[in-house]
């Protein structure tokens, strides 16, 4: 029943014999290392581990992600971080103090930021902060939608992809781990950034994909100019 | 139709009345991922029987009460579409699918890793669209298919189906004629490792023919087990495998 031969492998595939190599995405039954999700199996640093195709996003401590203020509750905004959990950003997690009732001033009800995971408990409690320069509240351009289990896709090996991204469109671009991706730039350089985000995350798995995402922006600029 | 009274022959010529031998299944067609909205769906046809699974989650409990702190909870909803059989059956849950429900989820539940997600719930919708003896079978069949779409841990994929008896013969996967007027029907649901989720008896039979039953729909179960999985790696069948080395940890580093 062994079906490393084949990349896809579906929960309850048996990966390998020796449970000292089972890694993410994978348990151990018996002594042999078995397959706990639907994804593409691969070895990493001695170890196989399991990549899923789907997914909804987990939060981790360290993770920096786009959330959207659902709520605002005493001293506490409420967050959507596309996941099934949502976050708590203390008002002291913000870069500077502000007093309780100017919440609302900072961060309403449907304002988009971006924000760390500070921590996350047993109970899935998830706090969250702002408190870093690289982090705040997103007043300009655009957000998109993609699965989180695509996101390493977009980034591509060493960031290859983003980076190719960001250079040939004159957008900054920023990919939160929850799947949300924020663009900023020019009207029409966003309208293609985000058509060529959501082509990567249909695209995610086929091969020679950074190669033909630059022939197809290189194409749409021309029709453009 | 045919009385109950008169004398049917539920075989001709050695073979059933839809051409089957008594240990072949119906024939299968799986389509993955047929629903947008949902994360994980499932359209299945075993036979005559039309069903379509859809998995939404993890996600947040409602209503808050049901949520259970240490683990995900698993629902699931059998749902008969009114236009599914002969006679217009009344819309809306009902005695019967109330237990397919239960019975349905308690055959998949054991493989759903619950504990990675604590206070969520993954909601399992199937619906019938056309029955034809077996639907229940059928609806894991596609759920479980659907659960793995939606990409939640499981330890494995689970398979079910039915057996029969008609005319004193085991068979396997009886059709709507041949439960209806046979005389058991034993539905069963089981792991690629042969564990048994679901076991059900509709009718009577001795204890060596209950044996033999659940025998031959273990490997019908086996058979719908392969092609539960073919149709889900062969979704994927050109992929890159390079690119899922490092990146993962690249993610969110890019500002």
């Amino acid at each position: 029943m062994d079906r490393m031969d084949r990349n896809v492998v579906v929960p309850g595939d048996l990966l390998s014999d020796d449970p000292k190599t089972a890694g993410e995405g994978t348990y151990v039954k018996d002594g042999k290392v078995f397959s706990l999700l639907y994804g593409m199996a691969s070895s990493y640093k001695d170890k196989v581990r399991v990549i899923p195709l789907a997914g909804k996003y987990v939060p981790l401590p360290g993770d920096t992600v786009v959330g959207v203020v659902q709520d605002i509750v005493f001293s506490n905004w409420i967050i959507n971080i596309n996941s099934p959990y949502e976050g708590l950003l203390h008002i002291s997690e913000l870069p500077r103090k502000i007093e309780m009732n100017e919440m609302s001033k900072y961060l309403r009800i449907g304002s988009t930021a971006m924000i760390r995971v500070k921590d996350v408990d047993s109970t899935m409690k998830v706090e969250l902060t702002m408190n870093d320069r690289r982090l705040g509240i997103l007043t300009r351009g655009r957000v998109a939608e993609i699965s989180p289990t695509r996101v390493p896709r977009l980034i591509g090996k060493g960031g290859s992809m983003i980076n190719m991204l960001k250079k040939e469109l004159n957008c900054n671009i920023f990919v939160g781990q929850n799947g949300r991706i924020w663009v900023d730039g020019q009207d029409d350089d966003m309208d293609l950034a985000l058509r060529t985000i959501l082509i990567i995350e249909k695209e995610a798995h086929t091969t020679g994909l950074t190669d033909r995402i630059m022939d197809f922006l290189r194409v749409e600029k021309e029709a453009r100019s | 139709m045919i009385g109950m009274d008169e004398k049917l022959s539920f075989f001709k010529d050695g073979v059933r009345l839809d051409g089957r031998r008594s240990d072949e299944l119906r024939p299968i067609k799986i389509e993955v991922g047929v629903l947008a909205r949902a994360d994980g769906s499932c359209y299945m046809e075993m036979g005559d029987n039309r069903v379509i699974a859809a998995v939404y989650g993890p996600r947040e409990v409602h209503p808050r009460h049901l949520q259970e702190v240490t683990r995900a909870i698993v629902r699931y909803r059998y749902n008969m579409a009114s236009f599914s059989v002969e006679e217009r059956k009344r819309p809306g849950p009902d005695r019967r699918s109330n237990e397919v429900s239960k019975v349905s989820r308690e055959a998949l539940e054991p493989v759903v890793l619950t504990s990675y997600f604590p206070k969520s719930v993954v909601d399992i919708f199937v619906e019938v669209l056309q029955a034809d003896a077996g639907t229940r079978t059928a609806g894991i069949n596609a759920a479980s298919v659907a659960l793995a779409d939606a990409g939640i841990p499981m330890k494995s994929l689970i398979s079910s189906c039915a057996a029969g008896k008609v005319d004193g013969e085991i068979v396997l996967d009886p059709m709507k004629i041949e439960d209806n007027l046979g005389e058991a029907d034993v539905p069963i649901a089981m792991t690629p490792g042969g564990d048994i989720t679901l076991l059900q008896m509709d009718g009577r039979l001795t204890k060596d023919e209950l044996k033999r039953a659940v025998d031959l729909a273990k490997a019908g179960c086996r058979q719908i087990y392969e092609i539960q999985r073919k149709v889900l790696v062969d979704r994927y069948s050109h992929m890159e495998p390079e690119i899922c080395d490092e990146a993962v940890a690249m993610a969110g580093e890019e500002i």
